[in-house]
């Protein structure tokens, strides 16, 4: 039976000697696709959106990740969702652009500890240890599209969509078995 | 597993974050109601099947989401060089051969 992972709360769901795999809090999480000048977007947030595909910013707990030529998530507390909704929808006639509320698509898990980035090499072909600390990737893992932010060598976070996320979630709990099998070995 | 050079991301990625988008270089005629039937026919399904070097599209699905052009080496798999959508086919010999 696969439950949904929405519906459970925040906190550890696998662990193995040297990472542990956990369910982050709900975060408000925004797309935001646009071209041309960005500096309205960047009054409007108060800090410039990243630049470079993979590339972050932050500011008051607001994230910014540049996923792709003119696509960016935003990643925020629920409550300024609203806020920030409403602050672009104000610029929308001069600076045509699209955000929408996909907060509800997606869960994060936290992946922490020496082997995380051993763990995450079950599912991503990626060279996950080569992306440099503080931006993050869009990629596969699994056969699943992720947003992986790496906010340090050692710890990292697994932006899932719900449907996939179960899926995801069974075959990290396998990889800590693994890993723990190892560590018991050695 | 191929390694791909995305002009986007400016990476060099695993195959499983892309997939095959067919021959570039295809431009949609302007009227199709101008078509003739054969012309047409050419435009939706004439492709030159290429055994040698093959300019054709790839995106990056699971990554910028871009399509871009690359040219293939269509009996070695080989990449010759990557580039972004737009821009005309390189010339051959490409600098650097392989992937950046
Ligand atoms: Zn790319």
């Amino acid at each position: 039976m696969t439950t949904t992972l929405s519906s459970r709360h925040p906190g550890v769901l696998a662990t193995s000697p040297a990472v542990e795999v956990s369910l982050a809090e709900p975060r408000g999480r925004l797309s935001l696709r646009a071209r041309g000048d960005l500096t309205p977007f960047a009054r409007v947030l108060g800090f410039a959106l990243p630049e470079r595909i993979g590339q972050r910013a932050e500011e008051h707990d607001i994230r910014a990740i540049r996923l792709g030529p003119d696509e960016w998530t935003l990643n925020t507390p629920m409550a300024a969702v609203q806020r920030l909704l409403e602050a672009f929808a104000a610029i929308y006639p001069d600076h045509p652009h699209s955000l929408v509320d996909i907060s509800g698509r997606e869960v994060s898990l936290v992946i922490e500890g020496a082997q995380a980035s051993d763990l995450l090499s079950i599912g991503c072909a990626r060279d996950v240890e080569a992306i440099p600390a503080g931006e993050g990737r869009r990629t596969m893992f699994d056969g699943t599209t992720v947003v992986l932010w790496k906010d340090a060598a050692d710890s990292y976070r697994l932006d899932i969509w719900n449907s996939f996320a179960p899926h995801v979630l069974d075959l990290l709990k396998t990889g800590c078995a693994e890993l723990a099998a190892e560590a018991r070995q050695a | 597993m191929l390694l791909i050079h995305c002009p986007y991301c400016e990476e060099t990625l695993p195959e499983v974050e892309f997939v095959h988008a067919g021959q570039a270089h295809i431009a949609r005629p302007d009227l199709p109601s101008s078509q003739t039937d054969e012309e047409w026919e050419a435009y939706l399904f004439i492709r030159t099947n290429e055994k040698g070097i093959h300019a054709e599209r790839w995106r990056h699905v699971h990554g910028c989401g871009r399509f871009f052009n690359a040219l293939r080496h269509t009996v070695t798999d080989q990449f010759l060089t990557t580039y972004k959508a737009g821009e005309p086919r390189p010339e051959l010999p490409v600098e650097g051969g392989d992937q950046k």
